[in-house]
């Protein structure tokens, strides 16, 4: 009851819940179609070429304000994408090298900018580099309604274009074939991960951004062979993570909230992988053993 | 010895020693279970700190390597689960395994220095700082010994085993019907990986080994596609990576490591552009060359049906070109010139008559 007393009126508490369980629930659904287009590291990759992006917004205007930074976080993480896209298609390159040339590249120009800019000897700039492990605690009511948003116009265009995120991850070539722009889909799919992406940089960082996206999909994808379920169950796990993790970190002055977060949503990856009603390993050993026992009382 | 030569050094060594597995790498779509390996080292250094009561070079070295060979082995378990795929399994355990790491370290070294930003982008900037110690005297920066014996051991890595790690990065089957096991090079090879990822983590950085590992080889993939080749070629723009990025740096008073892998961007994007194998310039040039080609193959066939027919006269004018074939004037002259050059036909007068060889080759494309 106390926990439920703070959750609803401690100012930093509710900041902090609310803002990780908005990731949870935005990275959770864009997670789910990532993870089934079998492009799962992209957010990895996504993450760590926005760094530069934040450098070069606040170099650029001089402001801290949330929405400049995660706009140019957006901007950079979009170019990342493109480059990454081209380099697959036009050279004999695999994808998991591209990701690792776009992330590590990117990443150190991001250093080299953030590095620079502290060496300039303004006091303003403190706090930049909080986006490369996230800092859950420092979130205030600006930046969860900074991710509201975002978060929000992220869902509705999922919402809207349900039916051709669908067919794409399910089917791209019957999607060209009726007609769909499927690059363009492609693309804006895409450009809808570095949304979630960018609301996670301030709260989990750019290191364990992969797993936001990841982690969620993987466990509601062993629940269900439902597109829609799964979406709503990943929302759900991601939601449950966010909360979780915000709040066992608050408990403890020592645990940072964005690790506490991913060990969260470990453990129910596991769970689920364990026990998912659809996949769950632990209903294979069963079956497996009673079909041994059938056997050898048959034989 | 001087500082600045002393991080350069560092950096040349790195670079080298990455580059050298970078090319496997890269050629066996690995590239991210490296970074999924830097990263995944956190755990271990921390248990290292923890057995050792302190900084240990040796027993950090072992925390790290056990902690590679423990993610790359979860990767594959949780692969072979077939419930999850492989850039997924990479996506949950690393940053499982760097969440662990960051969790302990809050937790119960919460005083002690075990500075995250290090984690992050090295501390190159104090390589001659750290010196080695044999009882009491001082042998030299540490850094230069520990990448200096990693550049030996990934040299002698690579050269005694070359012959078998070529085969299974090419042909694991083969391999395997050859009587090598593919997976135990895959393990050997990971942990060489792994004992590089450690030793170049303390100078450049968790992210940062990652771009000298992947990038000059994939820079040198765009140039050449022979295997030897592509490692020299890899360790040379490494090396230049380094020495550049120092440069950058000092220009910048800014992260060293930083801007030796920007600086390895650098180099990939040239070559992106310009290799006459797989550029961008080269591509666009190809293409052009072509159309120039195929648009002069049009244009014979065109004469060829024309020959010794009533309006021969006008289809063969060069002015007719426009109107037959819809090309502006100056494509046309384009073609015509690649086709004069290439002795198919000949110009008199405003009209266009083929050559013998242009006769022949005509009649062998209209025949196809």
């Amino acid at each position: 009851m106390n926990l439920l007393n703070d959750l609803l009126f401690d100012y930093t508490l509710r900041n902090v819940a609310l803002g990780s369980a908005l990731l949870g629930i935005v990275s959770g659904v864009l997670g789910c179609f990532a993870v089934l287009r079998r492009q799962g590291l992209l957010g990895d990759a996504l993450a760590h070429a926005a760094l530069p992006g934040i450098a070069i917004a606040y170099l650029l205007t001089g402001s801290k304000a949330p929405l400049v930074l995660l706009l140019g976080a957006a901007i950079a993480g979009w170019l990342g994408t493109l480059l990454l896209l081209r380099i697959v298609r036009d050279t004999p390159l695999s994808e998991d090298a591209a990701l690792g040339i776009v992330l590590s590249t990117f990443f150190g120009f991001g250093i080299v900018l953030l590095t620079f800019i502290s060496k300039r000897n303004d006091a303003h700039q403190a706090g930049l580099d909080k986006f490369l492990f996230g800092q859950a605690a420092t979130l205030v009511q600006d930046h969860v309604i900074t991710m509201a948003v975002l978060g929000g116009a992220a869902l509705l265009i999922v919402a809207v274009f349900y039916k051709e995120f669908k067919l794409l991850t399910f089917d791209i070539d019957f999607a060209a074939s009726l007609g769909f722009p499927t690059q363009w889909l492609s693309i804006a799919l895409t450009s809808l991960i570095v949304i979630a992406v960018v609301i996670g940089l301030q709260t989990v960082g750019v290191v364990l951004m992969a797993a936001m996206l990841v982690g969620p999909a993987v466990a509601a994808r062993q629940w269900t062979n439902r597109l829609a379920v799964m979406i709503g169950l990943a929302a759900l796990f991601g939601a449950l993570a966010g909360l979780s993790g915000a709040l066992i970190s608050v408990s403890d002055s020592h645990l940072p909230t964005g690790p506490m977060i991913i060990l969260s949503l470990t453990v129910i990856v596991l769970v689920s992988l364990f026990f998912g009603s659809a996949r769950g390993l632990a209903w294979d050993w069963l079956r497996r053993a009673r079909q041994r026992r059938t056997l050898r009382s048959a034989s | 010895m001087n500082s600045g030569l002393v991080i350069v050094l560092t950096g040349v060594l790195v670079a080298t020693a990455c580059a050298l597995l970078g090319s496997f790498l890269v050629l066996r779509r690995m590239a991210m279970m490296a970074d999924a390996i830097s990263h995944a080292i956190l755990p271990g250094l921390v248990a290292g700190y923890f057995v050792a009561q302190g900084p240990n070079l040796l027993v950090g070295f072992l925390g790290a390597a056990t902690a590679a060979v423990v993610t790359v082995s979860l990767v594959e378990l949780l692969q072979n689960t077939r419930r999850v795929g492989n850039e997924s399994a990479i996506g949950i355990i690393f940053p499982a395994m760097f969440a662990l790491g960051t969790f302990v370290v809050s937790k119960y070294f919460a005083n002690v220095h075990l500075d995250t930003d290090a984690v992050l982008y090295g501390s190159i900037e104090f390589s001659s700082l750290d010196l080695l110690y044999v009882g009491n005297a001082s042998l030299g920066p540490q850094s230069l010994w520990v990448m200096g014996g990693l550049c030996v051991l990934n040299l002698l890595f690579v050269g005694l085993f070359y012959k078998e790690l070529k085969l299974a990065t090419f042909d694991a089957g083969l391999a395997a019907t050859l009587g090598f096991s593919p997976i135990l090079i895959h393990y050997a090879l990971m942990t060489v990986v792994s004992v590089t990822t450690v030793g170049a983590f303390t100078a450049v950085g968790a992210i940062l080994v990652v771009a000298l590992m992947i990038v000059p080889a994939a820079t040198a993939y765009l140039f050449t596609h022979r295997l030897p080749v592509m490692i020299v070629l890899a360790v040379a723009i490494g090396a230049l990576s380094a020495l550049s990025g120092y440069a950058v740096a000092l220009a910048l008073d800014a992260s060293v490591a930083g801007s030796m892998a920007t600086m390895c961007g650098v180099f990939f994007g040239l070559a992106l552009l310009f290799s006459p194998l797989h550029g961008l310039v080269a591509r666009l040039r190809r293409l052009r060359r072509q159309r120039v080609q195929f648009a002069s193959e049009a244009l014979i066939v065109h004469l060829l049906n024309h020959e010794r027919t009533a309006n021969q006269a006008t289809e063969s004018a060069v002015s007719h070109l426009n109107v037959e074939l819809r090309w502006t004037p100056q494509f046309a002259q384009q073609v015509m010139g690649w086709a004069t050059r290439h002795g198919l036909i000949e110009r008199t007068n405003g009209h266009l008559v083929l050559t013998e060889r242009g006769r022949n080759s005509a009649q062998q494309l209209a025949r196809t």
